[in-house]
């Protein structure tokens, strides 16, 4: 009999125990949605906006520090509002958006990828469409070609913080040596390949493991062979068969059987690749802005070596229709405010904030070209920055990477493909043809 | 305290709350995965239920194929590595000099995460300055092979890693249950004249059926869902040449946003296992067990 006593009073200490569970859980839970929404409609409560971004301290310092900057100073602007943070790397950080979103639990401000990423996210109706904020306080502050990497349908849904594009960086000292100047054409440039070859020297490093380094230069080939937009026009038809396509390809190969890539470039990461630029093995390397720190304010660099680097503008083609300021680039990641958001208009004047004081420092403090206008006679900037800057005036064009531009499965089979490609597992041909079969399959 | 364990309603009140979690963390997914494989979904707009469309475009997709049968032949290599590790196993438990260290040396791969393994093996596999190609490059071979960026030679470059990293594992279960046989067994053969060879093939082999058995299919299975070092090392590439059934799932879920058919994928995965696992004992069914006496 006392044991039953005990054996019943144990389970109801056990269930005790998971009812409180899920109460405690579910009370919580309706408070903070309760404190939110109050907060939202009254406006002179306090309000916790929720962000996730993906910088974090450690590989990309200077933007996690201005990132805590930005927000320091609207907290201490605005004391009833409280933003909190959670920062992932790159990878992590698209697989929780993606989870976060699935659930309905996105934070209310956060990042995206242009184009083809925001898609799927559009369709599901996550993020809010931030036009007001264009025409209003934003009016003429972005870079024109910026933010309609970000539009659907005629709605802006997201504003872009950083601007690329993708020069080809190259090494003074061993260019030098060689007696090489700077390539203006695709002869010039397989003359300086030659050379370089000649010498025992890797004349571009490359790591196409992975591939949208590779992509770099079709991206390139296909624009100064085809013409600017050529690649645009391609991908929104859904059409591969233009002949600059196919010659971009062969061009491709042909580098690649002149050796111009470092050996085995097909099994390297990009990170493996740039070390053989930074240690000085390979004498050029096309990558996006985003690596001008490196040459110009990183400490961690010595100033030896980014005194040697330079950089100059993807060579023309012979015959070809492109013209040498057509980049290839574009926006990186631009800030959205979630659809489902309690404190949506707080949300979003914190993104108009957080874009402008961005423009202001981001060049200055973390030598990052914002998506914002910048007035290069205002600010101190090292001189690789001013002319990329410059050069950024000047561009004709701007081609969106075209991996970002194509839905993601297309996107996917194409990295695949240009690694096929370099690797000459396919014919220019062949590539064309699998490149349209997976534009046309729509996903 | 007998009387509460023997009444079911207690029972069932201490074995509900685990009971609960493996359903919640293992079953439930395996169904919703089984669910979503039916669904055109991308993971984030809402699903279209399209039926059994998933699985007709996988029993179609080239690639999929492919990595289907690098898969299976990788299950195959690993099935017949076995023998070699059982060797091993086999010379460690006889009276060898340092059995001990040698010992250790096998297992100390399985002590390091695979992610650290791949990062050791990309330096050694490096195509200019690895240790692979500068040793050959001091021998005299002038076209030193791209080992991970070779369509043709990426996928032997990857399973050397991977079989080594579980050489220890195997070998150590090997040679516990060698170490099992009673010794009396093995001193009675060799009085009654039997040699080393004898008693491996005659005696310990046949005693150590069990195990193999369980090791067959712990190979198998495991082979087929591999994932973590080709993630790694190769991320599939060059253009799929090292891709399997498990990173083309990753790939499709999570590069292509194709969240319905990378479930297909999954589903199909698991049945896969299960038919290989059912298979495996099927064949290897004995029906008398052997006792030591």
């Amino acid at each position: 009999m006392k044991k039953q006593v005990y054996a019943a009073a144990l389970t109801t200490a056990m269930l005790g125990t998971l009812l409180a569970g899920c109460g405690g859980g579910g009370g919580t839970e309706g408070a903070g949605s309760n404190s939110g929404g109050t907060a939202g409609t009254a406006g002179g409560e306090k309000v916790t906006l929720k962000m996730m971004h993906l910088w974090p301290d450690g590989s990309n310092s200077a933007q996690n520090k201005l990132v805590k900057q930005i927000i320091d100073d609207y907290q201490a602007a605005n004391p009833k509002v409280t933003i909190q943070t959670e920062v992932l790397e790159n990878e992590q950080y698209k697989n929780k958006l993606k989870v976060l979103s699935a659930s309905n639990n996105l934070p209310d401000v956060g990042f995206t990828w242009a184009a083809g990423f925001l898609e799927p996210y559009i369709k599901g109706n996550m993020f809010t469409p931030l036009d007001d904020l264009l025409k209003g306080d934003l009016n003429g502050k972005f870079v024109s070609g910026t933010t309609e990497a970000y539009a659907i349908d005629g709605k802006t849904y997201a504003l872009p913080v950083e601007l690329n594009i993708v020069p080809v960086y190259y090494n003074k000292e061993i260019f030098k040596k060689y007696n090489l100047t700077p390539p203006a054409t695709l002869e010039e440039l397989k003359t300086v390949i030659k050379t370089l070859t000649d010498n025992g020297v890797t004349p571009v490093a490359l790591g196409g493991k992975d591939a949208w380094t590779s992509s770099f230069w079709y991206m390139y080939l296909a624009e100064r062979i085809g013409g600017a937009g050529l690649l645009d026009k391609s991908i929104a038809s859904g059409t591969f068969t233009d002949p600059g396509l196919i010659q971009a390809g062969r061009t491709m190969q042909e580098l690649v059987d002149l050796k111009a890539f470092q050996k085995g470039f097909n099994g390297l990461s990009n990170d493996e690749a740039k070390s053989e630029f930074m240690n000085e093995k390979a004498a050029m390397y096309a990558m996006g802005t985003w690596e001008v720190p490196n040459y110009t304010t990183n400490p961690d660099v010595p100033q030896a070596f980014k005194d040697k680097i330079g950089f100059f503008k993807f060579p023309t083609v012979e015959g070809g229709k492109g013209t040498v300021n057509n980049w290839v680039g574009g926006p990186g990641v631009g800030l959205f405010v979630s659809e489902k958001s309690k404190v949506k208009e707080e949300a979003k004047k914190f993104v108009s904030y957080f874009v402008q004081k961005w423009g202001e420092n981001s060049v200055t403090k973390a030598g990052i070209i914002p998506a914002t206008k910048v007035d290069t006679a205002a600010v101190q900037l090292p001189p690789m920055f001013t002319e990329l800057l410059s050069e950024l005036n000047k561009a004709d064009k701007v081609t969106l990477y075209v991996d970002v531009q194509m839905k993601p499965g297309a996107s996917e089979e194409h990295h695949n493909l240009v690694q096929a490609l370099a690797g000459k597992a396919l014919t220019p041909e062949e590539f064309a043809k699998k490149q349209e079969e997976a534009l046309k399959a729509g996903k | 305290m007998h009387k509460v364990m023997s009444n079911p309603k207690m029972i069932a009140l201490y074995v509900l709350p685990s009971l609960l979690l493996i359903l919640g963390i293992i079953y439930v997914p395996i169904i919703l995965t089984g669910y979503y494989g039916l669904m055109q979904w991308d993971g984030v707009s809402p699903m279209t239920f399209i039926g059994l469309e998933n699985y007709k475009t996988l029993l179609q997709d080239a690639a999929f194929g492919n990595s289907m049968l690098h898969s299976f032949l990788f299950a195959v290599l690993s099935t017949l590595s076995l023998s070699v590790y059982m060797l091993i196993a086999l010379v460690l438990s006889g009276q060898i000099k340092g059995a001990n260290l040698l010992r250790k040396i096998y297992l100390i791969p399985m002590l390091l995460s695979s992610v650290a393994i791949a990062q050791l093996w990309l330096k050694i596999y490096h195509p200019s300055s690895g240790i692979l190609n500068s040793f050959l490059e001091a021998l005299g071979v002038e076209e030193t092979p791209d080992w991970l960026a070779d369509p043709d030679i990426v996928l032997t470059a990857l399973f050397v890693p991977i079989l080594w990293q579980y050489a220890g594992f195997y070998i150590l279960i090997y040679y516990a249950a060698l170490k099992n046989i009673p010794s009396s067994l093995i001193e009675a053969a060799r009085i009654d004249g039997a040699n080393s060879l004898q008693i491996a093939l005659r005696i310990k082999l046949p005693l150590a059926a069990e195990v193999i058995k369980v090791t067959v299919v712990l190979a198998v299975v495991g082979s087929l869902k591999y994932f973590d070092l080709i993630y790694v090392m190769t991320d599939g590439g060059p253009n799929g040449a090292s891709e399997v059934m498990a990173s083309y799932m990753y790939s499709k879920a999570f590069r292509s946003f194709d969240f319905g058919y990378a479930s297909a994928i999954g589903f199909f995965l698991l049945i896969v296992c299960l038919v290989m696992t059912w298979g495996i004992r099927r064949l290897t069914a004995t029906k008398d067990t052997i006792e030591y006496s």
